[in-house]
């Protein structure tokens, strides 16, 4: 059972699919103890496509939010964009597409910011050669407690704007096929316009601390997992970045266009998943370039290596010192994440501002149908890169197909590229797994914030299980720790 | 008209009509006895359980027990909670219900029974979790069994109000289900205009109507507003009385 209370919010009794699953790196050696290959296993459960087949559209964008506890949101909205082109609902009312942009800009900057101080902060602050038992949030509260407070307090501010569009800070049912069912009330806009400065200034104190983070470590970033790759993500039809809609471009590791504004309805034609007999999660690539040289990251990084200007004035200036740094080349710097990350929460939040400033929000059309299809795809820019989810419905209004490739499994190929660079320079001919390695390889992975819940489809904290094998595929030796999500996050 | 009598809820007097049953009494005064089969409207059936009171030291459903004059009835104590919460427990245990996925949530007398009865942690017993196939075969109506209760609503709201038999018990013990009396309910003469498929017969998200699901949105919902049997209990002394179907009908509809 369980049973969602609306005003004391208890409970979560049952999750929809308790699967147990751990991330876990094999470190391969030659016979000279040379790393040739690490691999990122993610034991992937694709239980949830098949719970899904036979439910009605309509459950869908509130079901699929059980996949992820960190962005169920995005997952609501992909799904709602989806089920829009199956009822037929090509373009929603304005009330609607705004309350949706709204809602989707709360979440980013909620994921964002709860990733970058509750989760990466501690990396940047204290370095990672620090001990776990430093190496945290708790640390951070106590050593940097007024950035301990924003980080809080803005996290708690993207919650309220998902409250106000979705109904409840958490799993709520704002976007229904075809629309919205709710507006934005006078109070709500005005509670949300009474904190939007305090914000706005905080997010651009954010983006300064993780600029200076990159500025005054140029070495260390330019050495950690700073290797060239294909970017991939949504772009506005003027190039601007657009979180919530638009085409697919992709580029290479030059910055050359491989493919612009491409519909992504038809993704099919562009993109291929390949199946490696060692991981269950596959490895998609851009067909034109094949699948050696075709994978491609998504995410921050890859968001503003892609667009061409950000459309909001301040994220737009941060924008161009961040491109200026690498000479408006492609930034390939795992570690670059964080500062696009703080770019897009500060994007989000004038975002956010423009928003609480239109009336279409108090609007009162929320939904509208049309003719209907049997099939639809939504692809929505989520925090950790393009979500797309692709469905079949039949005449019955059952879910007869269902596939959804998240950000997590678009970054396959980046992530284990990470951790063999990782490896290499850590394992050092040493025929153990040193702690070092350890807080390394979860740094890697943590920088690319894989949603292993997300991508495997499961729930929960996983451990992280890295494992070192010689040439004759002997363990030589094996070491743990937990990758921790706090999903509930801190209580202000 | 007969005289009116007096019976005593939870130490407090109330009136009741002669041939009034316990349940009935007691809305016409403002207390609530907590019900999940019986409805204003339609027939009681006496199945669910909900609504056990003792009378006079005896349990016996209210929706069903005729009021007899002096009756000593406890609703509210300790010991009948407790009866109340086990066999709403039961009933989560019995089906698959995931709430927070689930259209009715909201307005889920069920859910909102959990509530009033602070139920919210599980019990030591496992969970039957059935997978039942949803019946959506109809164009304007669904049918999620999993989320069925069997308090019969459906039945004698087709069957008294609607004059059809849309729905039927099929099975026995464990294995009873609500059927449809075709094929799947496509193959019935069931509409969404019947009464059987308003939102006020199904108490929980079995009978869907077709599309509109999640519509309202939180915070707007029935039960988000108050909770279950508040409705009851802030009744005015002078309200218009409970209907309950002209007994003038047959049991099928027909005079
Ligand atoms: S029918 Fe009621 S109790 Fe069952 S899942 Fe739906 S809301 Fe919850
Ligand atoms: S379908 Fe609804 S009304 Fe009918 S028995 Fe089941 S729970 Fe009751
Ligand atoms: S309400 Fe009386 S038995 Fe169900």
């Amino acid at each position: 059972m369980s049973v969602e209370n609306p005003k004391t919010r208890i409970v979560e009794i049952e999750p929809l699919t308790r699967v147990e699953g751990h991330g876990k790196v094999t470190v391969h050696l030659d016979h000279d103890h040379n790393v040739v290959e690490a691999r990122l296993h993610i034991v992937e459960f694709r239980g949830f496509e098949r719970f899904i087949r036979g439910r009605l559209l309509w459950e869908v964008p509130v079901i699929v939010q059980r996949l992820c506890g960190i962005c169920p949101v995005s997952h609501h909205l992909a799904a709602a964009k989806a089920m829009d082109a199956i009822v037929g609902a090509d373009v929603l009312p304005p009330t609607a597409e705004k309350m949706r942009r709204l809602m989707h800009y709360g979440q980013i900057m909620q994921s964002h910011v709860l990733h970058f101080f509750h989760l990466s902060s501690p990396d940047l602050l204290f370095g990672f050669g620090a001990p776990v038992k430093k190496r945290n949030v708790f640390s951070v509260i106590k050593e940097f407690p007024e950035l301990a407070r924003q980080g809080v307090m803005l996290r708690k501010y993207g919650q309220e704007v998902i409250e106000y569009t979705a109904g409840k800070k958490i799993h709520g049912t704002g976007a229904i096929p075809g629309g919205i069912n709710k507006n934005l009330s006078i109070r709500e806009r005005d509670a949300l316009l009474g904190n939007i400065e305090r914000m706005i200034r905080w997010a651009g104190g954010a983006v300064g601390v993780a600029k200076d983070y990159t500025l005054s470590h140029l070495p260390q970033v330019e050495q950690f997992a700073n290797f060239k790759s294909n970017h991939l993500s949504l772009v506005r039809d003027d190039g601007a970045l657009d979180l919530y809609h638009g085409n697919l471009r992709a580029i290479d590791a030059s910055g050359n266009i491989i493919f612009d504004q491409v519909d992504y309805t038809r993704f099919n034609d562009y993109l291929m998943e390949e199946v490696r007999p060692w991981s269950y999660m596959k490895f998609p690539f851009i067909k034109s370039r094949g699948n050696l040289d075709g994978w491609y990251r998504v995410g921050p990084l890859s968001r503003l290596n892609n667009v061409s200007y950000i459309d909001t004035p301040l994220a737009e200036k941060e924008y161009r010192t961040f491109r200026e740094f690498s000479r408006r080349k492609p930034n390939h710097m795992t570690l670059a994440y964080h500062w696009a990350r703080m770019i897009e929460v500060l994007h989000c939040v004038e975002k956010i501002h423009e928003l609480l400033l239109d009336t279409d929000l108090q609007g009162t059309d929320l939904r509208v149908t049309g003719a209907r299809r049997e099939e639809g795809i939504g692809v929505i820019e989520a925090p950790r890169g393009s979500l797309f989810h692709h469905y079949k419905v039949d005449e019955h209004d059952q879910v007869t197909y269902c596939n959804l490739i998240v950000s997590t499994t678009h970054n396959n190929s980046g992530l284990n590229r990470a951790v063999t660079d990782v490896a290499r320079k850590y394992v050092g001919g040493k025929k153990r797994i040193t702690e070092g390695l350890l807080n390394h390889v979860e740094v890697a992975v943590r920088a690319y914030d894989p949603c292993l819940s997300c991508a495997t489809h499961a729930l929960g904290q996983m451990p992280l299980v890295v494992e070192l094998f010689d040439a004759q595929g002997h363990l030589l030796h094996t070491n743990s720790q937990y990758v921790d999500r706090p999903a509930a996050g801190l209580k202000p | 008209m007969n005289k009116t009598m007096r019976i005593t809820v939870d130490g407090r007097k109330i009136r009741a009509s002669p041939g009034q049953t316990i349940m009935d009494a007691c809305d016409d005064a403002g207390v609530y006895v907590p019900r999940l089969c019986d409805v204003e409207g339609l027939v009681p059936q006496g199945s669910c359980r909900v609504c056990t009171v003792k009378a006079d030291g005896h349990t016996v459903a209210a929706c069903t027990e005729p009021a007899e004059p002096g009756m000593k009835v406890e609703n509210d104590t300790l010991e009948i909670k407790n009866y109340r919460r086990d066999l709403v427990r039961m009933l989560f245990h019995e089906g698959n219900h995931l709430c927070p996925i689930c259209e009715a949530s909201g307005r889920c007398e069920l859910q909102a029974m959990a509530y009033r009865l602070r139920i919210s942690q599980a019990t030591k017993y496992p969970y039957l979790q059935p997978v039942r196939p949803v019946d959506a075969s109809h164009p304007d109506i669904a049918l999620d069994n999993n989320r069925c209760i069997l308090c019969g609503r459906c039945i004698r709201a087709s069957r008294d109000v609607d004059g059809k038999h849309v729905f039927e018990y099929v099975g026995r013990g464990i294995h009873k289900r609500i059927g449809v009396n075709a094929e799947n309910l496509a193959a019935t003469n069931a509409s969404i205009d019947d009464y059987a498929m308003s939102l006020e017969v199904c108490p929980v998200g079995c009978i869907i109507r077709k599309r509109e699901g999640f519509f309202a949105p939180i915070g707007a919902r029935q039960f988000d507003r108050e909770p279950i049997g508040m409705d009851v209990e802030t009744r005015q002394e002078h309200h218009v009385p409970k209907r309950r179907p002209d007994p003038a009908f047959g049991n099928d509809g027909t005079k």
